[in-house]
């Protein structure tokens, strides 16, 4: 087993809401509620959830680019949770992030170049001709031309802007990265290409990935363990063949049921959830997926159910007596 | 015709079997978003004629001394050579210095009684504060050829050296307009909550102090001076300008290259003007070139009412001001009436000009 280079303990992001003349808190939106994992070193966590549960606060609150409300990061075993500004600078270098959108993602007044000179040099990486040369080197190595270094962000396809940003935050030689939704906004022939360059960075630069996608099937594709995130919260935690062979929690099942098999006799049944997901201003008592759980029982609209599980496998849910909180007894 | 067809094709082979688009890609230098405006700002024929109008004018202010002068631009006299309107120049600077017995020679009437040797005078042969009590109200004709004032002065040289005035106070005025207004609206956008607050209640304070009377004021308490109606116009007409890119910067700043900056660890300071100001910044030149038409038209109106700048100063307002006392004299309220509407006018398209151009929605 190897060690974790990341640790997330009882993350919280509340973003409160304001109403009336003194802006008054009236509530929370409980973005991400008391949220844990590890990361292993070289390893990819997938996250998944529906658009909406947290996924991507949860991966910006990891890097402060959101103010976590509570809870703790461990890097390497200092908490970046707590650090002030000028420590925090130092750990910049450390973890970085893909965005979802590679049209809003990068500056269209300063040339790529530009960028990723200014980068070099705020970091103290390099500076003048060293600069521009591993310039030339990141676009070579995310397969783009030396030449590309001069134009702006406006002249390149969706593909190429994607993989200008992984040139970015490759850029700081990073052991952390954030893939925000990296293939959301590509298609289908360009998400390939893109997935397999994340794959071959990470092999050659033991890269660490938190990979947050709605798309179940490439994270099947690029994880090793997978996350399920449900209203703020993870309702599941495994290993990759795990988690897909044998769901436990009945939301993951659901989630699994609805991603399309490439076979026509395939006669495999949908689960098919009610309802909308509640707001994560007012979230349900008990287990926040009860009022949409096709196997709710008594217990769930009072009980909240806890991370749990044996053999790395964890669910949060009330049908595995896990899942009792250490005060409550299975009925 | 066959060898026609082979010529075609290894005139195509040329390009190394490249199609137009591998070409394209292969071009050294990307084309920015200012280059990528300035072409489309040079396809509006209106914008780019007022432009050339307004560079004229620029041109014309820069020249003045030039143009119109009292004193002639070469002067052969005893035997020695002058260029009398250079000489002034650097008299004021303090490199040369006019020979005691020259420095009050009236070259006009050296000229007159054929004293000098040979004279190349300027194109108007007339300085701005120049009496001829002989020619006074004279009508466009002849040697004045816009006419004269009351005290015979010639209008088209108090039109040469006005546009100094009425320009410098445009580009100041607006300038010092846009400054104040960039920093305090980005400010506000950027860093929101308590800063945008007090920014803001700030701004609607200043929005309700009416330009025109804090200038009347300021005048009847300080005296008339162009430095005072510049600042007293720069310093009450930001709010627009900062109203402006809040809302732009509210924009950008929810932009991912925003946060991509921020997850690099750059400072405040280094995003806001490396990453914001640049992306926020594009509307806020439009409304600078219709303030500079602004500026323009209240330091005429100040003139006009004797309020703006010393009495001594010509100004395009100050000249429509002496067309009240002479209702025969219709030059005096043409001309400079005719040059105020230009050079506002041309602004205004400029602006529009400019508006367009950064629309990308216009774009074809």
């Amino acid at each position: 087993m190897s060690e974790n280079l990341l640790e997330v303990k009882g993350l919280k992001k509340y973003f409160p809401i304001k109403t009336g003349l003194f802006s008054k808190t009236i509530g929370n939106v409980k973005a991400v509620d008391d949220v844990s994992f590890n990361i292993k070193k070289g390893e990819t966590l997938g996250l998944v959830g529906e658009s909406g549960c947290g996924k991507t606060t949860v991966g910006r609150t990891i890097l402060r680019l959101v103010e976590p409300t509570a809870g703790d990061v461990l890097f390497e075993g200092k908490n970046i949770a707590k650090m002030d500004q000028k420590e925090l600078k130092k750990y910049r270098k450390e973890m970085q992030i893909i965005f979802q959108d590679p049209y809003s993602s990068l500056n269209p007044r300063i040339t790529v170049g530009g960028m990723l000179t200014e980068i070099l040099k705020f970091h103290e990486i390099s500076e003048g001709e060293k600069a521009e040369k591993r310039v030339e080197e990141l676009l070579e190595r995310v397969g783009l031309r030396k030449i590309h270094a001069r134009r702006y962000p406006h002249e390149f396809s969706g593909g190429q802007r994607q993989r200008i940003g992984i040139a970015r935050a490759l850029s700081v030689e990073p052991k952390f990265i954030v893939c925000d939704e990296p293939v959301s906004a590509l298609d289908v022939s360009i998400q390939s290409q893109v997935i397999n360059l994340l794959q071959d960075l990470q092999k050659e630069f033991g890269l660490t990935y938190l990979f947050i996608s709605h798309d179940l099937s490439v994270v099947e594709h690029i994880s090793d363990r997978v996350c399920v995130m449900y209203l703020g919260q993870l309702v599941e935690i495994a290993e990759k063949t795990d988690l897909y062979k044998n769901p436990r929690h009945p939301y993951t099942q659901a989630l699994l049921s609805a991603v399309p098999v490439p076979d026509p006799n395939n006669k495999s049944k949908r689960i098919i959830l009610t309802g909308d997901v509640p707001s994560p201003a007012n979230v349900p008592t008990g287990c926040y997926f009860h009022p949409r759980c096709p196997k709710v029982f008594a217990d769930c609209s009072s009980i909240h159910p806890e991370l749990a599980g044996e053999g790395g496998h964890e669910q949060s849910c009330l049908l595995f007596p896990d899942s009792y909180p250490k005060n409550v007894k299975a009925a | 015709m066959e060898d026609k067809e082979t010529l075609e094709k290894q005139k195509i082979n040329t390009n190394g079997g490249l199609t137009k688009e591998q070409i394209e890609s292969q071009k050294e230098v990307g084309v920015s978003y200012w280059s990528l405006v300035k072409h489309q700002f040079r396809k509006n024929k209106l914008a780019m004629f007022s432009m050339y109008i307004v560079i004229f004018l620029v041109f014309i202010a820069l020249t003045a001394d030039f143009l119109s002068s009292s004193k002639p631009l070469y002067a052969s006299y005893k035997g020695e050579t002058y260029f009398p309107v250079i000489k002034d120049y650097l008299n004021d600077i303090g490199i040369s210095k006019w020979s005691p017995d020259m420095i009050n020679v009236n070259w006009k009437q050296l000229d007159n009684e054929n004293k000098l040797e040979s004279v190349v005078w300027t194109p108007v042969p007339y300085g701005s504060r120049e009496i001829d009590l002989k020619n006074s109200l004279s009508p466009p004709r002849g040697d004045h050829y816009l006419g004269t004032d009351a005290i015979g002065r010639d209008l088209l040289a108090g039109l040469i050296h006005g546009s100094r005035v009425s320009l410098s106070v445009g580009f100041i005025a607006a300038g010092i307009a846009l400054l104040i207004g960039i920093a305090l609206g980005s400010m506000a956008g950027y860093y929101g909550g308590k800063v945008d607050l007090l920014v803001m209640r700030f701004v609607e304070i200043m929005m309700t102090l009416p330009t025109f009377f804090l200038i009347i004021t300021i005048v009847a308490i300080y005296g008339s001076s162009i430095w005072y109606i510049m600042a007293a116009i720069g310093f009450t007409s930001w709010t627009g300008d900062a109203k402006l890119i809040r809302g732009e910067v509210l924009k950008v700043r929810n932009m991912e290259y925003i946060t991509a900056a921020n997850s690099i660890g750059f400072s405040g300071k280094q995003i806001i003007f490396r990453h914001v100001i640049p992306n926020a910044i594009a509307p806020v030149l439009v409304s600078g070139a219709f303030a500079i038409a602004g500026a323009i038209l209240t330091e005429a109106a100040l003139s006009f009412l004797g309020f703006g700048v010393s009495a001594t100063t010509v100004t395009w307002g100050s000249l429509l001001n002496e067309a009240r006392g002479a209702s025969n004299a219709w030059w005096l309220a043409i001309f400079p009436g005719l040059m105020i509407f230009i050079a506002v006018v041309t602004y205004n398209l400029i602006g529009e000009g400019l508006r367009d151009a950064l629309d990308p929605r216009l774009r074809d």
